[in-house]
């Protein structure tokens, strides 16, 4: 009975040596231990064995059949395995082909520059506002101290609609606005679309953005001026960006200045880009004339504050070396493409 | 405004710095510098050199061979200039030295020209004798230099001496660009008052003193202001026994450095005083003046005047003229008449200094068409007090440069004058408004430098009159912070109330229209608010179309730019074209931009401002793909309810059977459509073109950020799905819409799987197949409720003429 055992057994696994397919070790496994196989003979054989011995005998068999499913299991999983990476060899794919995109749009330049600022001020406690494209005379520029025959008036080639409205030539007009709600402390930032009678060129446009700024308050000092736009240039331009504030005039505010900030480009060591200058002009800033806040209602013996106007096509050709104004306002897609 | 340095240190003579170190700290106080030139850039070893013999060359006719004494020896130079002779002082470029241009005058290398010795025709030359073309100037500016050939110098230049020093050259012009409030820095004497206070140096004004020669003024010329108004003080002098001479070399340094054209020493004399003390003269002809009296009056309408450049200029009664006892003589401020000009002949000259308003001189140079050197600086409003220096430094000028002879005292009209502003010194209010700590005797001491004079005892200052900028305090802390430093104010945050950051609702719904037409493959263009009223034309508007009612601007750039627009469709259109013509592929851009709605004509109140959310594209996709932008929009900000697609939306620019007036809640909320065919070949676009155009004041009140959870559902959905054959005029929305009404409050969704028109339809029929899937959110759906609403759905539709297949 051993030696038979032996034998079935040394048979079985020769066959699953043998087998080079998952249906052939089916097969060895029916053949063995299935209903009819060889192992159930044996046990359907128990009956000529002597009782004393069957449970030795048991014992045997039931060890074979242990000993022919272990391999058996084995061999199925190592021949699964087998044919899953054959599959998968199959299934190689070129993966240097190109990518299927979503095709995107994309935001114009002008707007990503804006949407930066206003993130800035935003984190800084201002709120955004907006004004009127087409103004009354009185917000463009009487209320902002420039009188019916300031020399300004022509200077900045204003379109007029009739004697009294015009399109606006500044932001700044929007501050006026502001103020006339009579809700203090102000903090605004108004961007917005500004018109020159300027022909158009490659560092012109009759229609361009400005985004204004205004903070008024108690206690409101140069010194916070300063250090409010040093914060906004560092975040704008990167860290390291330094600012430098030169006098300059404007009739709205008093004292006035020009900001330029380090040329972010070679870092103010002087190149093509800044003209060798390390500097770059930015914007123009001042506290606002007491004057301007008398005739809006505020008190400046009160309240001081101080006001900004950013050139947005200003900061969108420097930020992003744009060589050509009129690229900004044919909507070329090879151009809006690559913002 | 362009000056040479020295003429600034003729006033700052302790002023000492480099040419850098002066531009930097004058822009940091304000007088912004905007780049300078050095006159001696590219000249190097130049020395003046005494022509002691002169030979002929013995090979070459035209070249001559000078010994030359340079001071230390005597060289051998070989020229082929015509004008040289023995005993002429001359530049001379030594070998290895360098000049700025070649002897043609063209424009000058950068590097400027190396001279090395070498030989001529074989005779050796060792250095090279220069025309002012080759310093790097130019006949205009050096009117004694001959037109072809070398610079002689006058004999009392020393041999050897630098010959660039002795053509004033070793100088830096500097250019300044002056703000428009700062009238006085139009002049030497203004930039210099500025750098002596930056750079803290001594301020010494020229000293004028007039001799005169006892005579009256007044019995020589009589003035008679009519409007002083408009002319606020006038001031006449009067030279005689005038000699027309070139004025000297000093005087015609400083002038050309400034760019302007030494003529002769009387017109000289002028520019120069102009440029000094920024105080524009006239001078006449004494014998053209009638009646030996000016009247100042304005000019009546229509009048026609001759100025000295031989132009006919018309005139109107805004204009002030200067006149004589019978005729005009000059437009006040602006330019003096053909009929009293100086010649050659002149032998006594009467001198105008005066003071006209900035706004009147503008306005009248605008009109009459002329704008010169003096009505620029008139029409910034000069200080009065000013043009009685100016004349007298010009009559002093005379007598020093044995111009004429003066005839002493001055006739002076003048009305009230501007007094000196005075304001309470208060430095606590200076340090508070700019965050600083500046001591008053720093204050003090900057006051003094720009002329503040201060009293002590009442605590005042007292602004001099050129500083007409200086009002109130603000002016006063402007100027401690210039002359403190900006640089040195400190940087801090403003302290206080603290505020929220916000972006209000509307440009919140912009940023999202903004995202959902870029996740739908939409660039952002960007286009004028301007247009040409051709555009109406063109979109095939109807004439009685209300768009046609633009805003006109009264003085565009040009008639493409001449109305405000109206319709926004003009710059998408244009902007696919642009693209279509550029061979760009599947294009797709949007644009959000106002259109400008008059409420009436011609504007008498603010115009309506409406943002357009504007969507165009060719290329890939179609009406449909259009449509599921704007639903994608509308479920992006909380118009959860369905839009309702109108054909008969009447607009001429699309297509007749492709277009639809879009309606939320029964307010149309914008448009879409495929472009008109005749629209895109106005615009050169030669494909099919879909548009749409939100009007985001209507979608606004509709827009939410707001949003509810409702659950997801647990009890299974049942799907039923109806196939028909629909009369070709039934479209989808009226379906959808029964489906919708009769579906009942199970009904949760419907879907059109398939659509379809052809051989086996009969015709005038299409054949359409729904998906209806309904459930109920707190039960499972029993089959009578299904076929009940179900029933109620199919008796809607049959009642539409729709046929239902098995």
């Amino acid at each position: 009975m051993k030696e038979k055992l032996e034998q079935i057994k040394a048979e079985a696994l020769r066959q699953i040596e043998a087998s080079d397919a998952l249906d052939r070790l089916n097969e060895v496994r029916v053949n063995y231990l299935g209903k009819k196989g060889e192992l159930t003979a044996v046990l359907k054989s128990m009956k000529d064995v002597a009782p004393e011995d069957r449970p030795k005998v048991g014992q045997l068999v039931n060890e074979t059949r242990e000993e022919i499913e272990r391999v058996l299991e084995a061999s199925v999983k190592k021949m699964e395995r087998a044919v899953r990476e054959a599959k998968l060899k199959k299934e190689v794919i070129d993966v240097t082909l190109p990518a299927q995109k979503a095709n995107m749009g994309h935001r114009h330049p002008n707007t990503i520059a804006l949407e930066e600022v206003e993130r800035i001020f935003i984190g800084m406690g201002y709120e955004v506002v907006e004004g009127p494209d087409v103004e009354r005379d009185y917000y463009n520029f009487e209320a902002l101290n420039i009188p019916a025959d300031h020399p300004a008036k022509d200077e900045q080639d204003t379109f007029y609609i009739t004697g009294d409205i015009l399109l606006r030539t500044q932001t700044s007009s929007t501050q006026v606005h502001e103020m006339e709600k009579g809700k203090l402390p102000i903090r605004m930032i108004a961007p917005g679309r500004v018109f020159r009678s300027d022909e158009v060129d490659a560092t012109h446009s009759p229609s361009f953005h400005q985004i204004e700024g205004l903070v008024i308050d108690k206690n409101i000092t140069f010194a916070d001026l300063k250090g409010t736009l040093a914060e906004f240039a560092a975040e704008l331009f990167g860290e390291e960006t330094k600012v430098k504030f030169r006098p300059h005039h404007f009739p709205f505010t008093e004292p006035s200045a020009e900001m330029d900030v380090s040329c972010f480009k070679c870092g103010g060591k002087g190149c093509r880009f800044c003209k060798g200058e390390g500097w770059i002009e930015i914007l123009g800033c001042g506290m606002v004339h007491p004057h301007v806040l008398e005739m809006s209602g505020i008190d400046p013996e009160q309240y001081t504050g101080f006001a900004f106007g950013v050139g947005l096509e200003r900061i969108a050709l420097l930020k992003y070396e744009i060589d050509d104004m009129r690229l900004l306002y044919e909507n070329d897609i090879r151009f809006l493409k690559q913002f | 405004m362009n000056t040479a340095l020295s003429w600034i240190k003729a006033y700052v003579p302790e002023l000492s710095c480099t040419d850098q170190e002066y531009m930097d700290a004058m822009t940091l106080s304000g007088t912004k510098v905007e780049g300078y030139t050095r006159l001696d850039k590219n000249l190097e070893k130049i020395v003046v050199g005494q022509i002691e013999k002169i030979e002929k060359h013995p090979d070459a006719d035209k070249l001559i061979v000078c010994q030359v004494n340079i001071g230390k020896e005597v060289i051998q130079i070989v020229t082929g200039a015509p004008n040289v002779k023995e005993g002429d002082k001359v530049p001379v470029v030594l070998d290895g030295g360098k000049v700025a241009g070649g002897h043609d005058g063209g424009p000058l290398p950068e590097e400027g020209i190396v001279i090395k010795a070498g030989k001529l025709r074989g005779v050796p030359s060792n250095g090279m004798m220069c025309s002012i073309e080759e310093l790097g100037s130019s006949r205009d500016m050096y009117p004694e230099a001959p037109e072809l050939g070398i610079y002689i110098f006058e004999d009392d230049v020393e041999v050897g001496a630098d010959a660039v020093e002795a053509l004033g050259l070793r100088d830096t012009v500097f250019e300044y660009e002056v703000t428009s409030n700062r009238v006085d820095c139009y002049s030497v004497i203004g930039i210099a008052r500025e750098a002596a206070a930056t750079f803290r140096k001594p301020f010494i004004l020229p000293e004028v003193a007039v001799k005169g020669n006892g005579e009256k003024a007044e019995d020589y010329i009589s003035v008679e202001v009519q409007d002083k108004e408009l002319c606020p003080r006038y001031c006449a002098r009067v030279c005689k026994n005038i000699k027309i001479g070139p004025s000297p070399k000093w005087m015609q340094r400083r002038l050309a450095a400034s760019g302007i054209r030494p003529i002769n020493n009387l017109v000289d004399i002028t520019n120069y005083v102009m440029e000094e003390y920024g105080q524009p003269m006239h001078a006449y002809d004494l014998s053209t003046i009638a009646g030996n009296k000016i009247i100042v009056r304005r000019a009546k309408n229509g009048d026609v005047f001759q100025t000295l450049d031989g132009q006919e200029r018309k005139l109107d009664e805004d204009v002030l003229m200067i006149c004589d006892a019978e005729k005009e003589v000059g437009i006040a401020g602006i330019m003096g008449g053909e009929n009293s000009k100086i010649t050659d002949d002149v032998t006594t000259v009467l001198f105008e200094a005066a003071t006209f308003i900035g706004a009147n001189i503008r306005k009248s140079a605008k009109r009459v068409g002329l704008r010169t050197d003096a009505s620029g600086k008139f029409e910034k409003g000069l200080d009065p007090h000013n043009a009685e220096a100016a004349i007298n430094r010009a009559c002093q000028l005379i007598e020093e440069l044995g111009c004429g002879e003066v005839v002493s005292g001055i006739v002076d009209v003048k009305g009230e004058l501007k007094e000196e502003v005075v304001l309470p010194f208060e430095p606590e209010s200076y340090n508070k408004l700019l965050g600083t700590d500046v001591s008053e005797a720093e204050m003090l001491e900057i006051f003094k430098m720009i002329e503040v004079r201060y009293d002590a005892e009442k605590k005042e200052l007292i602004v001099p009159t050129f500083r007409q900028d200086i009002l109130r305090q603000c002016d006063i802390a402007e100027e401690v912070a210039r002359f403190y430093g900006y640089d040195k104010i400190p940087t801090t945050l403003p302290t206080g109330e603290a505020t929220t950051g916000k972006l209000p609702f509307k440009l919140r719904i912009e940023q999202k229209a903004r995202d959902i037409a870029e996740y739908c493959g939409f660039s952002q263009g960007m286009c004028y608010s301007f247009e040409s009223p051709k555009v109406f034309d063109k979109l095939l508007l109807s004439a009685d179309n209300p768009a046609r009612k633009a805003i006109t601007i009264a003085n565009p750039l040009g008639e493409d730019f001449s109305i405000m627009r109206t319709l926004s469709l003009n710059g998408m259109l244009t902007s696919l074209a642009t693209n279509y013509n550029r061979r760009n592929k599947n294009v797709r851009l949007y644009e959000l931009g106002n259109i400008y709605l008059p409420k009436a004509l011609p504007l008498t109140e603010l115009p309506e401002e409406r943002m357009q959310f504007t969507l165009g594209m060719y290329g890939e996709g179609d009406f449909f793909t259009m449509k599921g932008v704007l639903e994608e929009f509308f479920e992006c900000i909380g118009m959860k309810k369905k839009a309702v697609y109108d054909p008969k939306a009447n607009r001429n620019y699309l297509h007749p059977g492709r277009q639809a007036n879009i309606l939320y809640e029964n307010k149309i909320i914008g448009y879409l459509g495929e472009v008109h065919p005749e629209v895109c070949d106005n615009y050169d676009l030669k494909t099919r073109a879909y548009v749409a155009v939100l009007d985001m004041p209507e979608i606004l009140p509709f827009a939410t950020f707001d949003r509810k959870y409702e659950g997801i559902a647990k009890y299974p959905a049942v799907l039923r799905d109806i196939s028909m054959v629909v009369p070709k005029e039934v479209m989808a929305g009226q379906i959808e819409a029964m489906i919708a009404q009769r579906g009942g409050k199970i009904l949760e969704d419907y879907r059109l799987f398939d659509i379809y028109e052809g051989d086996q339809i009969k015709k005038g029929y299409k054949s359409m197949a729904y998906s209806i899937t309904f459930r109920a959110l707190d039960r499972t759906l029993e089959e009578a409720d299904v076929s009940g609403a179900m029933k109620k759905i199919l008796n809607g539709l049959e009642g539409m003429g729709i046929e239902l297949r098995s």
